[in-house]
């Protein structure tokens, strides 16, 4: 009979375990079901977790997706972890993100067509502000009347995506546009672009932003004061109060965090890969960074390499549809995977398994 | 009607270190609301333990209707007809009522039949329950009738209630009440626990008084009044403590009636509790638990603030001040709970000393913590209070009972308050622990420190207090020096308010 047994404390082996016994066992349960598919399993798993890197001809167009696509998702689930270590659960960073992105594109092309040095900062602020306005509606109404943030905050999410759809169709759309829907595109306005910093490396200002959040989480919740709070209210929201830490204080900072970080991601993005406001603007970053910080146990460092690892599994994926021809779908299923094994496997982390001989009752 | 349900005869049960039973013997007739009657810790629950069959005696026998009666198992004491509702559900919340009731059956009957019995029954003794509800939905008050449905379907002779008032509002007990008056009138007879005493007179016909295990006495509690069976749980073993220099230092902390709502549906209201502390004295604050305890520390802690002029900390208002305001004043407080409110369970002993230590030792500059001088304290309390554990890097919750309390006063002590207010220092702590954090309040006292301590432990706050209060549905007795009191002026004391004002009128 196996019996679970709880640890007296958390096991550090496991907490650093888990992650990459999460990957194995995906990429053998996702092989078994590729190969259920009729595709060859090692090389699917190959073109997802190889390809983008190393293939001859495909890395050299792929390598640099890799930090275009992991810069959002590493500054949105930094932002999240802050949250989610104190049981703050933000689940609509998507919606944070596209508010900044719109208002960061907003405040920019009010000086269209300026070429000042100041407006892009300008704008990285403005979309900041945005995502942090957007989430403090769900911080707000926690506080004020005790309403869940999951659920307002996931909702807004849609609210959101209206926004957008109406931005890019009517208020932002390009006047020179013949009509179409879409704002005028910042690869063609030098004084905001977010151009690759180095050529070829996909390196921008918002995997810049990434890399100093990861930093700056690093320092606020392993040295500072209001991350030990932070931590605190996370583990015993009794001794929090106790302690003398306001719950209204931790719920907007925490909110306030994220949503900026989640509004700034999407400022660097429309400025820089996607180039314009548009209606599929909105492509689930919000949503996968959610995995992301949870597949980096909540820990910045651990963040950086789930964001690398999350962004490749969009990149092969992307490869392994228009080579192999696997459908998108069974893609999402395995970035799905990833977090499902995460989870169950997490249960080492506190618990031990004893293998016990069947007790006579 | 004097026929003998059940016969306990010299019952013993000792745990290492402690004799939790020592020879019980009492008689429960058919028809009979029997009370059980112990102050925290007598050794009412391993009494009922073993009748239930959840643990065994070591000595002593028990007849159950004229037969031997030994149960191995609950099982066992279920099918001879004995039922016992615990004071902690166990109840699945996401399925509906009739699942839960069927769980704990032997055999369950059909889900349809079930149902209808289920309503059958909650009809016949007036406790109002759907069976198709999901028991997640259901108030305290409404799990406990099903565990009491769980229980009737069985048919029992003998049903045995743990504290069932304890999570109940006032009418919910009456209805709980009248099904109880019901049950007898058909004769099942009902072991009752509690240590609430008004209760206890309105509803039991006998009582049994349990003190340190042992039985100390039956009455009928309609011919007794509460103070007198208050006498009974204190014990007469109680003995005047040696006269102590009462603190005549200058006031440290003063509460000019100090009312607080409830803080929840469960929670006790603070009603005009006035108090002063000196410096180098201690307040001892008694009384039965739930009566105000919990609340009247987060009141003082500041985790709940009172309203404005009725705290005051050598002579300022502190009322509005937050509980890190109180700590930088020399305010400190000790919760009750040790795990998820006095320390965070999964944090480390370092980390816990940051949670109220911070800014009194410094351990913050700049708002960036210093975790090598964090670490230095925490190592300081582990030294100083003798905390047994491998160091100060684990979590909170790997730490026995007794040696976290060490470590949770010790944290308070070691930062030098002028006023310490604990609540149940020594509360599942083992003797020698208990000693030594009990000598630590006292040296921190005749540091000149004012200290209030509140605690169920009537003997630890005669050892240690130089003046006695005791709390009673939130209200605080006039406090008395601990020299004038005797065994009848503490019963009085705990009584509650109605009885002190015949004490009044005697004194």
């Amino acid at each position: 009979m196996i019996r679970l047994e709880k640890r007296p404390q958390p096991s550090k082996l496991w907490t650093g375990l888990t992650p990459l016994l999460a990957v194995v066992l995906t990429m053998i349960v996702g092989g078994i079901m590729f190969a259920a598919l009729g595709k060859p399993p090692l090389e699917a798993i190959r073109t997802i977790f190889w390809d983008p890197l190393f293939h001859p001809q495909f890395a050299s167009y792929s390598r640099p997706q890799l930090l275009v696509k992991a810069g959002p998702l590493i500054l949105i689930a930094i932002g999240l972890s802050v949250g989610f270590r104190a049981g703050i659960w933000n689940i609509g960073a998507e919606g944070q993100y596209i508010i900044g992105a719109v208002t960061g594109a907003a405040v920019g092309l009010a000086f269209y067509p300026s070429e000042s040095v100041l407006l892009f900062p300008l704008m990285v602020v403005a979309g900041a502000l945005g995502g942090w306005a957007w989430a403090m509606i769900p911080a707000l109404l926690k506080t004020r009347f005790g309403t869940n943030e999951i659920l307002v905050s996931l909702m807004l999410v849609y609210v959101a995506e209206n926004i957008l759809a109406s931005a890019s169709s009517s208020w932002l759309r390009n006047p020179e546009g013949q009509g179409f829907p879409g704002s005028r595109n910042f690869k063609q306005w030098p004084a905001v672009f977010n151009d690759e910093l180095i050529a070829n490396t996909g390196m921008h200002w918002g995997v810049v932003a990434a890399l100093i959040a990861v930093i700056g989480a690093y320092v606020l919740m392993a040295r500072h004061i209001q991350g030990f709070n932070i931590r605190l209210t996370g583990e015993a929201p009794r001794a929090a109060r106790f302690s003398g830490v306001n719950p209204v204080r931790i719920v907007l900072l925490c909110l306030g965090i994220s949503g900026a970080l989640a509004g700034m991601a999407g400022l660097f993005e429309v400025t820089g890969p996607a180039g314009q406001i548009s209606i599929d603007f909105g492509s689930g970053y919000g949503f996968t960074a959610i995995i992301v910080a949870f597949l980096g146990r909540l820990n910045p460092f651990g963040i950086l390499l789930a964001g690398l690892l999350m962004a490749l599994t969009y990149i092969g994926g992307e490869l392994a549809q228009l080579m192999l021809g696997l459908p998108g779908a069974s893609i999402q299923l395995f970035q799905g995977m990833l977090l499902f094994f995460l989870l169950a496997t997490d249960v080492f982390t506190n618990y031990r398994i004893r293998f016990v001989g069947r007790e006579v009752a | 009607m004097a026929d003998t349900l059940l016969s306990i005869r010299g019952l013993t049960k000792a745990y290492p270190g402690v004799v939790a039973n020592d020879d019980v013997s009492f008689e429960i007739q058919k028809g009979e609301i029997h009370a059980l009657l112990g102050e925290n810790g007598a050794g009412k629950s391993t009494l009922v333990k073993m009748i239930f069959g959840l643990v065994k005696p070591d000595r002593g026998e028990m007849v159950l209707d004229g037969g031997a009666y030994a149960p191995a198992k609950p099982s066992d004491a279920r099918r001879a007809g004995v039922a016992m509702v615990f004071q902690h559900f166990s109840l699945f919340e996401a399925l509906d009522v009739a699942e839960n009731v069927a769980l704990g059956m032997e055999n369950p009957p059909k889900p349809r039949d079930l149902a209808r019995q289920i309503r059958e029954v909650s009809e016949t003794y007036g406790l109002p329950l759907d069976p198709s509800r999901t028991v997640g939905t259901l108030s305290a008050g409404e799990r406990q009738r099903v565990e009491i449905i769980r229980c009737l379907l069985q048919n029992p002779r003998l049903l045995i209630m743990d504290e069932p008032t304890s999570v109940l509002t006032p009418q919910e007990v009456e209805i709980l009440f009248e099904t109880l008056r019901k049950l007898k009138s058909e004769g099942t007879s009902i072991l009752y626990i509690s240590h609430k005493l008004e209760e206890i007179r309105t509803l039991c016909d006998e009582a049994t008084i349990l003190r340190l295990g042992k039985n100390v006495g039956t009455c009928t509690p309609r011919e007794v009044t509460a103070r007198q069976m208050a006498e009974m749980m204190v014990g007469a073993s109680f003995a005047t403590p040696e006269a102590r220099a009462t603190g005549t230092g200058e006031v440290l902390l003063k509460c000019d009636a100090l009312s607080m709502p409830a803080p929840g549906a469960f929670g006790t209201p603070l009603r005009e509790i006035s108090l002063e502390v000196r410096a180098g004295e201690v307040l001892g604050i008694g009384g039965v638990a739930g009566n105000g305890q919990d609340e009247l520390l987060m009141a003082l802690s500041g985790e709940r603030l009172a309203p404005k002029g009725s705290i005051f900390f050598k002579g300022e208002d502190i009322s509005r001040a937050g509980p890190v305001a109180r700590r930088d004043a020399g305010l400190l407080s000790g919760p009750e709970e040790r795990l998820g409110h006095a320390a965070a369970p999964n944090m480390s002993l370092t980390e816990n000393g940051v949670l109220t230590a911070a800014r009194r030792k410094a351990l913050v500059s700049n708002g960036f913590i210093d975790w090598g001088k964090a670490t230095g304290f925490a190592e300081e309390v582990i030294k100083r209070f003798d905390v047994r554990t491998p160091g100060p890097g684990t979590a909170a919750r790997a730490l026995s009972g007794g040696n976290l309390q060490k470590y949770v006063v010790g944290r308070e002590i070691q930062q030098d308050p002028d006023v310490f207010v604990v609540n149940q220092p020594t509360w599942g702590v083992d003797a020698a622990a208990a000693a030594a954090i009990r000598q630590a309040l006292l040296d921190l006292a005749a540091k000149g420190a004012a200290i209030i301590c509140i605690s169920q432990d009537l003997d630890e706050l005669m050892e240690i207090s130089d003046r006695f209060g005791a709390l009673n549905e939130g209200r605080l007795s006039p406090t008395r020096a601990v020299s004038e009191l005797d065994i009848e002026k503490i019963g009085l004391m705990m009584g509650g308010a109605h009885d002190m004002e015949v004490a009044h009128v005697d004194g």
